[in-house]
C-alpha cells in the first residue's frame, strides 16, 4: 500500500489531530469537579482560573491553527486516494475552509453559554461533538464512494442529535433531540434503500464507475428503472438533511428546542455541507438523469421557498422564525443545483459563504440576548434599539443581508445564484427565478417585521441594557465583516470560480451529457 | 434455489412495514424498532444483490456490515435521548411530545 496517498487528506488528518488534542486536554484540565461551578475555588488561586479558561480557549486556538493551515488549496489539481474512495478537489477544500470559518464563529459565540453552571463540566463534550460532526462533513464532501459518503453523513448527523439534546435538564431540548434523531434515522434508512437499489442496478458503489456503467447504452431497462428509484430515494434522504419542503417538518421543532448555539450550527454548517454534497453527488453519479432531477428540484425549490416564507410570517418565537427563514434560504441554496453546472456550484458556495456570515451573525445576537436576558420572542425584542442600539444595528444588517438588500453581500449572492439558475432547464429556469424573486419580496416583509419591532414598536419595558462579552464581539465582528465586505469585493466570487472550472475538466464527459440532455 | 424476486420482495415488504410502523406507532420505542426494520431491509438488499447479481466482489456485504454498526450507534443515541425524556415525563408516547409544535 502506498502511504503517500494519506497526504491528500491533510484537512482530515489535521482535524483528527485537533480532536485528539482537545480530547486529551479535556481530560487533564481542571474544572471536572462535581462540587463546584467556581473553578478557582476548586483548584485554588488565579492561576487555576487561567487553566480553566484554557478549556474554552484551547479548542478555539487549535481549531484556528487548523483552519489557517488548511485554508489554501494545497493540491492544485484533482487527486484520488484509496482507489477512488477519497477524492480531493480544490472546490472541496474551499468548501471545508468555509465550514471551518463557520465553526470558529460558532465556537466564539458558544463561549458565554458554556460558562453556565450546568454546562461547566460538559464544555469538552460540546467541542468534541462539534468537531466530530465537522469531521463527518469533511468525509462526506470528499467522498468518491457511497460507503464513504454514508459513513460521513451518519458521522455528521448522529453526534448532532447529541448536540441538539445537549441541555439535559431542559425538556424542550430532549424533545427536539428525539424529533431530530427519529427523522434523521428515517431519512437515512430511505437513503440507504436508495443506495442499495443503485448498487443493484450497477454492481458498484464508486461514483465514477456508476456513472460510466449507467452511460452504457445497452444496459438493461430494468437497471435504469432501479437507478431512477434509487435517485428518488436519495433525493428524499438528502431533502430531510437539508430540510427542503416536503421533508421539513422536523426543522422548526428541532430548531426551537435545541440550544441557540447549536441551532446556529445546524442551520448553517450542517445544511450547507449537505447541499454541497447533494450537488457533487448528483453531478458525479446521476448526471445522466439530469432532466429527472431537474424537475424534482424545480417543484421542491418552489415549495420550499414559498411554504417556508408563508409560515415564517406568523411565527412569534425568533428561533422558530429563523428555522423557517433557513428553510427558504435552503431553497435558494439549492437553486445552484439546477443542471449541475460549474457556475451553479460557484454560486452555491458563494451563497453559502454569505448566508453563513449573515445567519450566524443573527444567531450571535440571539444567543447573546438569550444568555443575558433569557428572552427569545419577537415581542421581547420590541424597543431593543433604545437599550442596546449597537446590537440592534448589527441584527438589522444581518437581516438585510438575509433578505438581499443591495449594498450587503446577500444581494450579490442571490444575484449570482439567480444568474446561474436562469439559463437552466431550457427556459423553465426563468419561471423558477421569477418565483424566487417574488418570494424575496415576501421574505423582505417578514425580516422587516423584526427590524420594525426593534426600532419602532413602543415598549414600556424593553430588555435591559447589557454588555456583550468579548468572544461574542469577535464572532459578531467576523460576521459583519463578511456581510459588508463579501458583497463589495467580487474577488471572493472570482476566486471560488477559478476552482469550479477545474471541476469541469474531470467530469468533462459528464458535462457533455448534461448539455446534451437539456 | 430461491429466486431473486422473492428476496427483493421480502426486503420491500420489510421496508414498507417499517414505514407503516414509523407512521402509525404511538410509542417512540416502537418507532425506533420500525426504523431498524427499514435499515435491515436495505441490508438484505445489499446482501441479495451481492450474492445473486455480482458474486465476484464483496462490496455489498461490506456495506451491509458497516450499516449494521452505524445503526447500532444510532439506536444508542436515540435510546439515550428517550431515557432522558422518560426521566422528565415518565412516559414515552409521541402524543406527549407536544410542547414544541406549530
Amino acid at each position: 500500500m502506498d502511504y503517500s496517498q494519506f497526504l491528500y487528506m491533510t484537512a482530515e488528518l489535521s482535524l483528527l489531530a485537533v480532536i485528539c488534542l482537545v480530547f486529551i486536554a479535556d481530560l487533564f484540565l481542571c474544572g471536572r469537579s462535581e462540587k463546584g461551578f467556581d473553578c478557582s475555588e476548586v483548584c485554588g488561586g488565579k492561576k487555576a482560573f487561567c487553566v480553566c479558561r484554557m478549556k474554552r480557549t484551547l479548542p478555539l486556538i487549535l481549531f484556528t491553527i487548523h483552519t489557517i493551515l488548511t485554508a489554501c488549496p494545497c493540491c492544485p489539481g484533482v487527486a484520488e486516494a484509496f482507489g477512488g474512495m477519497y477524492q480531493a478537489t480544490p472546490m472541496a477544500s474551499i468548501m471545508k475552509t468555509v465550514l471551518n470559518i463557520g465553526v470558529i464563529v460558532v465556537f466564539l459565540m458558544s463561549n458565554k453559554w458554556l460558562r453556565r453552571e450546568e454546562n461547566w463540566i460538559k464544555q469538552g463534550e460540546f467541542y468534541e461533538l462539534v468537531l466530530f460532526t465537522l469531521f463527518g462533513m469533511y468525509l462526506m464532501i470528499s467522498s468518491g464512494h457511497f460507503l464513504m459518503f454514508f459513513i460521513g453523513l451518519e458521522l455528521a448527523s448522529i453526534p448532532m442529535a447529541a448536540l441538539v439534546a445537549f441541555d439535559k435538564k431542559r425538556y424542550e431540548s430532549a424533545e427536539a433531540g428525539a424529533k431530530f434523531i427519529l427523522l434523521a434515522l428515517f431519512s437515512s434508512a430511505l437513503l440507504l434503500y436508495g443506495i442499495s437499489l443503485i448498487y443493484g442496478a450497477t454492481g458498484t458503489l464508486y461514483f465514477n464507475d456508476i456513472n460510466s456503467i449507467l452511460g452504457n447504452t445497452d444496459w438493461a431497462v430494468n437497471a435504469k428503472l432501479f437507478a431512477i428509484l434509487g435517485l428518488t430515494l436519495f433525493i428524499t434522504g438528502m431533502g430531510f438533511k437539508i430540510s427542503l419542503v416536503p421533508f421539513h417538518l422536523w426543522t422548526a421543532d428541532t430548531y426551537q428546542g435545541a440550544p441557540t448555539v447549536v441551532t446556529g450550527y445546524l442551520s448553517v454548517i450542517s445544511k450547507g455541507s449537505a447541499a454541497f454534497v447533494l450537488l457533487t453527488v448528483l453531478q458525479k453519479v446521476f448526471c445522466l438523469f439530469v432532466t429527472e432531477w431537474n424537475w424534482a428540484f424545480f417543484w421542491i425549490i418552489i415549495a420550499s421557498i414559498t411554504v417556508a416564507n408563508l409560515f415564517a410570517i406568523r411565527q412569534k418565537n425568533l428561533k422558530r422564525f429563523m428555522a423557517f427563514s433557513a428553510i427558504s434560504q435552503a431553497g435558494y441554496l439549492v437553486l445552484g443545483i439546477m443542471d449541475g453546472t460549474a457556475q451553479g456550484m460557484t454560486a452555491l458556495v458563494f451563497y453559502l459563504l454569505v448566508y453563513l456570515a449573515a445567519n450566524l451573525g443573527a444567531f450571535a445576537v440571539l444567543t447573546t440576548v438569550e444568555e443575558n436576558t433569557g428572552k427569545i420572542g419577537i415581542d421581547d425584542y420590541a424597543g431593543l434599539y433604545q437599550t442596546n442600539p449597537r446590537l440592534s444595528l448589527l441584527m438589522t444588517l444581518c437581516l438585510f443581508s438575509l433578505a438581499g438588500i443591495p449594498p450587503f453581500a446577500g444581494f450579490f449572492s442571490k444575484f449570482f445564484i439567480f444568474m446561474a439558475a436562469f439559463q437552466t432547464m431550457g427556459g423553465w429556469g426563468h419561471w423558477l427565478v421569477l418565483i424566487a424573486l417574488i418570494n424575496t419580496v415576501i421574505s423582505l416583509y417578514y425580516y422587516l417585521l423584526i427590524v420594525k419591532a426593534m426600532y419602532i414598536t413602543p415598549n414600556d419595558k424593553p430588555l435591559p441594557s447589557f454588555r456583550v462579552d468579548c468572544p461574542t464581539r469577535w464572532a459578531l465582528a467576523i460576521c459583519i465583516a463578511g456581510v459588508l465586505l463579501l458583497g463589495l469585493c467580487g474577488i471572493a466570487y472570482n476566486w471560488i470560480d477559478t476552482f469550479s472550472y477545474g471541476l469541469e475538466e474531470v467530469f468533462a464527459g459528464c458535462a457533455g451529457t448534461c448539455c446534451g440532455a437539456c | 434455489m430461491i429466486h431473486i424476486e422473492c428476496l427483493l420482495g421480502l426486503s420491500a415488504i420489510m421496508m414498507f412495514a417499517g414505514i407503516y410502523g414509523f407512521l402509525t406507532r404511538r410509542s417512540t420505542l416502537a418507532i425506533l424498532l420500525s426504523i431498524e426494520l427499514m435499515l435491515n431491509a436495505a441490508d438484505i438488499n445489499f446482501a441479495v444483490f451481492n450474492r445473486m447479481l455480482f458474486p465476484e466482489g464483496h462490496e455489498g456485504y461490506f456495506f451491509a456490515l458497516f450499516t449494521i454498526a452505524i445503526a447500532a450507534a444510532e439506536s444508542a443515541i436515540a435510546i439515550a435521548i428517550m431515557i432522558n425524556i422518560y426521566r422528565q415525563l415518565s412516559h414515552l408516547g409521541v402524543d406527549k411530545l407536544t410542547k414544541l409544535k406549530f
